[in-house]
């Protein structure tokens, strides 16, 4: 989706402020989160991407102004509630209602560090790669209403297919619930002046990575 | 929660309210327990952090056959390292060189290579830095108060799948003969991330 979370090359936000010595956490409620959500990925609760796009549908103005963390309660409770796995009655009353739904597992001290191990990624691949290393592909000029790994400031432009990364599960389609539906995946480098024209500084080049439906020859 | 920052200060009572219905909720649903939850924050407060990551960079600037093999498949040359948070499938590293320097953002949202640097600092997280790294790196770098050559190449990487990036930085001179663990002394979290430069020998004598 066009959404605010795209911020790639949007101007009027200021610098970059580094805040020295910054603490893992700067309240103890951020910690919680942090944990619930590894506790819930691991149970199978909800997928990384429907976590994300739970975040890009915050209105943006709460986007914007709500902190880090806070981003990241309000998406795991609209996860919570869209994924039937308490409502919004309970979640309002601070006390369980009714019994839970049967997740696939549960995350114990005993087990914590496979908690905290990224699950991989890859895929069985489902046909032969399209592009190599060197082909010039085209961003397509796609604008999905729903959830995608393809930023607005590429779409459209020209690069050059840097590495191939083998299958991926498709964020598109797993954040709609719609399962892996693999696809390759590949580096695509883009010329800093290919995307923010000719004034721009000739020894800038800026890569993302790009999942084969995202992609057409140039 | 959302919010209202002129609510002075209720903001934060009202999220700490909420987070803790919800984790009170998942309990008692019998989704989470919290006893897991207070190790997993243990561990990032204490075990896991841009040390990790230093003692990567630094392996590889001491032992070239352990450089190549982590350019060639950082996941599998970190994994032999043994660190507490066990690295995934998909990191990779990239190498800065006189000619060229490299700096890793997350546009969409925060995609960061915790297993090897922690958790990400809130700048990197924050619309100025997932803004403008794309489009003004060097003026990035300024806010930084780092400064490079006008004709070294600068490569930006946007995370926008599950790898995760993290950048070999170039080893200051004046270092030969270092053990590994002096030399990671050297290495800061801002370097591994692009937007800084290794310590020089004087910063940390």
């Amino acid at each position: 989706m066009d959404g605010i979370h795209d911020m790639g090359g949007m101007d009027g936000f200021g610098k970059v402020e580094p805040e020295p010595n910054e603490p893992p956490f700067h309240e103890p409620w951020e910690g919680r989160v942090l944990a619930m959500q590894r506790a819930m990925s691991y149970a199978g609760g909800w997928y990384i991407d429907m976590s994300r796009y739970a975040q890009e549908r915050l209105p943006p103005p709460v986007y914007l102004t709500a902190t880090y963390y806070q981003r990241w309660a309000l998406a795991m409770e609209r996860n919570v509630i869209e994924r039937g796995l308490a409502d919004a009655a309970e979640l309002a009353a601070g006390h369980a209602l009714r019994p839970g739904k049967s997740l696939k597992r549960k995350l114990t001290p005993a087990i914590v560090g496979e908690g905290m191990t990224r699950g991989s990624f890859y895929r069985q691949a489902q046909g032969p790669a399209s592009f190599k290393a060197g082909d010039r592909v085209r961003a397509k000029n796609i604008h999905p209403p729903t959830h995608t790994r393809l930023p607005r400031y590429v779409r459209g432009h020209v690069g050059v297919i840097d590495l191939v990364h083998g299958c991926h599960a498709f964020p598109d389609t797993v954040a709609l619930d719609q399962g892996d539906k693999p696809q390759w995946l590949y580096t695509v480098v883009f010329d800093g002046r290919e995307l923010w024209g000719p004034d721009t500084d000739p020894t800038l080049k800026i890569s993302v990575d790009a999942f084969e439906p995202y992609l057409e020859p140039a | 929660m959302a919010a209202d920052h002129d609510h002075h200060g209720s903001e934060l009572s009202d999220t700490q309210l909420r987070v803790r219905a919800l984790e009170t909720v998942l309990t008692e649903k019998g989704y989470i327990d919290p006893a897991a939850l207070d190790l997993i924050v243990e561990t990032y407060e204490t075990k896991v952090g841009p040390h990790n990551g230093a003692r990567v960079i630094a392996r590889a600037w001491h032992d070239p056959a352990f450089k190549r093999a982590l350019l060639e498949d950082g996941s599998k040359a970190v994994r032999t390292m043994g660190h507490e948070s066990r690295v995934g499938d998909h990191l990779i590293v990239v190498e800065n060189t006189p000619h060229l320097h490299n700096m890793v953002v997350c546009t969409l949202c925060s995609c960061y290579p915790w297993e090897v640097l922690g958790l990400p600092p809130v700048w990197y997280k924050s619309a100025p830095y997932r803004s403008r790294a794309v489009k003004d790196p060097r003026g990035v770098l300024a806010d930084f108060g780092v400064k490079l050559p006008n004709e070294t190449q600068i490569r930006v990487w946007d995370s926008t799948s599950e790898n995760r990036y993290m950048v070999l930085p170039m080893r200051p001179a004046g270092t030969e003969g270092w053990s590994e663990e002096r030399l990671a002394k050297l290495v800061t979290r801002d370097c591994m991330i692009g937007t800084g430069l290794a310590r020089e020998p004087q910063e940390i004598a």
